[in-house]
């Protein structure tokens, strides 16, 4: 079949591509503000001052302070350091942690390592929809419990945690530090520190139209990191190495535009979600994964006995592009932890894919993969 | 005012070519590198093509490329990772006073938990003596961590000595040429190291980004989990169009090496003798002969940095004291002590000015009158 030259994308929540204005303000800061902010002279202090600005910018929108925002390389660095950071500090008072089945790797690959050095992991489990249950927490709670780390959006099938339940939960019956991984929910979902509760978040740019390479810790309240990443003591110490601040500039821009305009996408994914699931409802052997009450930008279907692969593949030669689980799992041919963890009957365990919808999409391109689906499952299961 | 900038080492503009490079792969090749469809799939290409280009500049093969989110963290990775993965064969290091921060306070770390470090001294000239080396390796020694140039004085350390001298020793040898790539032919063969570390922004690449060379079989115990991203040994989705840009930044910079040796060099007489012509009373701290090319420390008589900065910068000179990393204090340099000793007068009237892209003869003849200039009114 001829390869279609028109990209449909929908795989934003593997990545996106960057804003427009996005990467002016990032080339414009790369060409003027080049200096290190560490140095001394007019055009380091020019430097740092824009650091600063951006820090204040993400700040505010968090409703935070400015002291309590890092700038780290991502997503996974930020996870890594707030659970890391957090438990080497905190080890004193207790070495129990929680947190959930269907986490992303870089959240459970940290865990490990921390059960190698002698924590105790408390894995919550998780029902068919992919949420975990808050009587689960308040049980799993004790004096030596000192982080939470739950994710607020799955990034595989768009469940959607109780985070500010289980907030006040956490915060009732514990000392525990909570955190939320945020990666998948910043522009989809409003997300403060006093809506959702949390005490430490993690954001990472480029799933929400901002530059790969850039993610933030942010933090409220009383809470201490040991670092990770040492050397020139910047970023108040907590993470060291030459802070780039072209990107910092960047990431600050790319979340004010997905903030401001997070309303006006949300209602747009929720029309599209509804209309791909009224659609997919009538193939009798496609099971909806994501449950209703998830996220809306995120669609994950199963179709029986065929491989996820080859549904990724008859879709790309349409010129659709979406994605079997998530992208950093992609490549294992095993099945998915997430999937796992929600138990499905057997012949839909292969077949997932997910759809997953971003500020590049339109009702045209909606009805576009409406119109070609039907034709491509048709044609991959031989009928 | 023309604003002269003479702290490349600092961190550098980024070049235009590689601006372009940057724009047109978020443009173009936005894809995650680990999905398996055609947009991941062509990120994936283009990522491999660059990562051959960064292994080729140090001649290296791709896998032994792990990208990085910078320098910082090569060196914590390089550190880390070896005691780490290396601890049950012994827990001596051995490091040198001058290293970046990036190295040395990882190497307290790890003395913290129980790690032996040994912190090789230097000669006046910023070297660390193959002697000294030689007397402080142990049986236990596990790692052995000395950067190829260093980033205050541009003393260039003698890694392959210590390289060959370490071919029949269980350590891993790790340099750190954050400075010194770009700006010197670097071959890990010639070099005999196991593992060096690399920042883009030092060679007008973007900042972020970095890589750690990794030779064959050197065991690495990873410092950042999650994805499979760089064969299990650093997670986080690549940064495909910073990994390019730096790739551009590489090849321009391994393109330009002969011709910027030779212009700074230039750029370093013009000073020199400008100075001496005005009959100020300054010496070049480090030997000429073996620094880096775009590193010019200097000392000059009679004077306070901090008045010296202020001045230099209010005339339109970006010039430094030393590293920028030690965030924002002009505290003395660790370096000039380790040279010159706790109460030289260097540690207070040392500065640094370092070359790179754009500058030129011109700016460097108005940079040396200006400071010439704010010599005579400082030093009355």
């Amino acid at each position: 079949m001829k390869r279609s030259t028109t990209v449909y994308y929908f795989d934003h929540s593997a990545t996106t591509k960057p804003n427009k204005e996005v990467l002016d303000t990032f080339v414009k800061v790369n060409e003027t503000f080049y200096a290190n902010p560490a140095s001394l002279h007019e055009m380091g202090v020019d430097s740092n001052s824009l650091l600063s600005r951006a820090r204040k910018q993400v700040a505010d929108m968090l409703k935070t302070e400015e002291s309590k925002v890092i700038f780290t390389s991502g997503g996974t660095e930020s996870n890594h350091f707030a659970i890391n950071g957090l438990a080497r500090t905190l080890q004193g008072r207790g070495r129990h942690i929680i947190t959930s089945s269907i986490e992303h790797p870089s959240v459970l690959e940290s865990m490990k390592q921390l059960a190698n050095k002698g924590f105790e992991i408390d894995i919550l489990p998780v029902n068919e929809k992919g949420v975990i249950s808050i009587d689960d927490v308040k049980e799993r709670l004790r004096k030596d419990t000192i982080l939470v780390s739950v994710m607020h959006i799955n990034n595989e099938l768009g469940s959607i945690q109780p985070i500010k339940q289980l907030a006040e939960v956490i915060h009732q019956h514990s000392r525990a530090i909570f955190h939320v991984d945020a990666v998948q929910s910043f522009g989809k979902y409003p997300i403060t520190f006093p809506l959702i509760g949390a005490d430490v978040l993690t954001l990472s740019g480029h799933k929400f139209n901002g530059l790969k390479g850039t993610g933030i810790v942010a933090w409220t309240g009383h809470v201490s990191f040991e670092p990770i990443i040492v050397g020139g003591g910047q970023e108040f110490g907590l993470r060291s190495g030459t802070v780039p601040v072209p990107q910092a500039v960047a990431f600050a821009k790319a979340m004010r535009i997905a903030f401001e305009n997070q309303e006006a996408m949300q209602t747009k994914y929720i029309q599209w979600n509804e209309k791909l699931r009224n659609f997919i409802r009538n193939f009798k052997d496609i099971r909806i994964l994501s449950p209703e009450d998830g996220a809306a930008h995120i669609l994950t279907v199963s179709v029986r006995n065929i491989k996820g692969e080859v549904l990724v593949n008859a879709l790309q030669a349409r010129g659709i592009i979406v994605s079997t689980s998530s992208a950093c799992s992609s490549k294992q041919t095993k099945i998915s932890h997430v999937i796992k963890a929600i138990g499905l009957p057997d012949g839909y365990t292969k077949g997932v894919i997910r759809i997953s919808l971003g500020t590049s999409n339109s009702d045209e391109q909606i009805d576009y993969f409406i119109e070609n689906f039907t034709a491509i499952i048709k044609q991959v299961k031989g009928d | 005012m023309n604003r002269i900038y003479l702290d490349h080492a600092a961190t550098s503009p980024v070049h235009p070519q590689v601006i372009n490079k940057l724009v047109e792969t978020m443009e173009k090749a936005y894809g995650n590198p680990s999905s398996i469809h055609a947009t991941g799939r062509e990120a994936r290409k283009e990522l491999d093509n660059a990562r051959l280009i960064l292994a080729k500049s140090i001649g290296a093969k791709d896998q032994d490329i792990i990208l990085t989110s910078g320098g910082t963290e090569a060196d914590n990775l390089a550190i880390f990772g070896t005691a780490y993965a290396r601890k049950n064969l012994g827990s001596h290091i051995i490091t040198s006073q001058i290293e970046h921060h990036a190295v040395l306070h990882a190497c307290e770390k790890l003395e913290k938990e129980g790690f032996d470090v040994t912190y090789l001294p230097v000669n006046e000239q910023g070297q660390v003596s193959i002697e000294d080396f030689k007397q402080a390796l142990r049986d236990d020694t596990i790692l052995v961590t000395i950067m190829l140039g260093n980033n205050e004085v541009g003393a260039i350390q003698p890694i392959q000595e210590i390289g060959l001298f370490l071919k029949d020793h269980q350590a891993t040898f790790h340099t750190d040429a954050v400075q010194a790539y770009g700006l010197m032919p670097i071959s890990v063969e010639d070099l005999h190291v196991d593992l060096l570390s690399v920042s883009s922004h030092k060679i007008n690449g973007p900042k972020g980004i970095g890589f750690l060379y990794q030779r064959k079989a050197t065991k690495l115990s990873p410092q950042l989990f999650g994805g499979q991203q760089e064969r299990k040994r650093r997670a986080g989705t690549e940064n495909v169009p910073s990994v390019l840009a730096f790739a551009e930044a590489v090849s321009i910079a391994q393109e330009t090496m002969d011709e910027k040796q030779k212009l700074y060099q230039n750029f370093k007489e013009i000073m020199i003798s400008t100075w001496k012509d005005k009959g100020i009373a300054f010496q070049v701290n480090g030997n000429v002969q073996s620094t880096l090319p775009h590193i010019l420390n200097v000392s000059f008589k009679g004077t306070d940095v901090e008045a010296l900065l202020v001045n230099l910068d209010m005339a339109g000179l970006s010039v430094s004291s030393g590293s920028a990393c030690t965030a924002g204090s002009i505290d003395p340099s660790h370096v000039l002590v380790a040279m010159f000793g706790e109460n030289a007068d260097e540690l207070r009237n040392s500065i640094r000015f370092s070359f790179g892209y754009g500058v030129t003869e011109d700016d460097i003849m108005e940079a040396a009158t200006k400071t010439a200039t704010v010599l005579n009114r400082l030093v009355k």
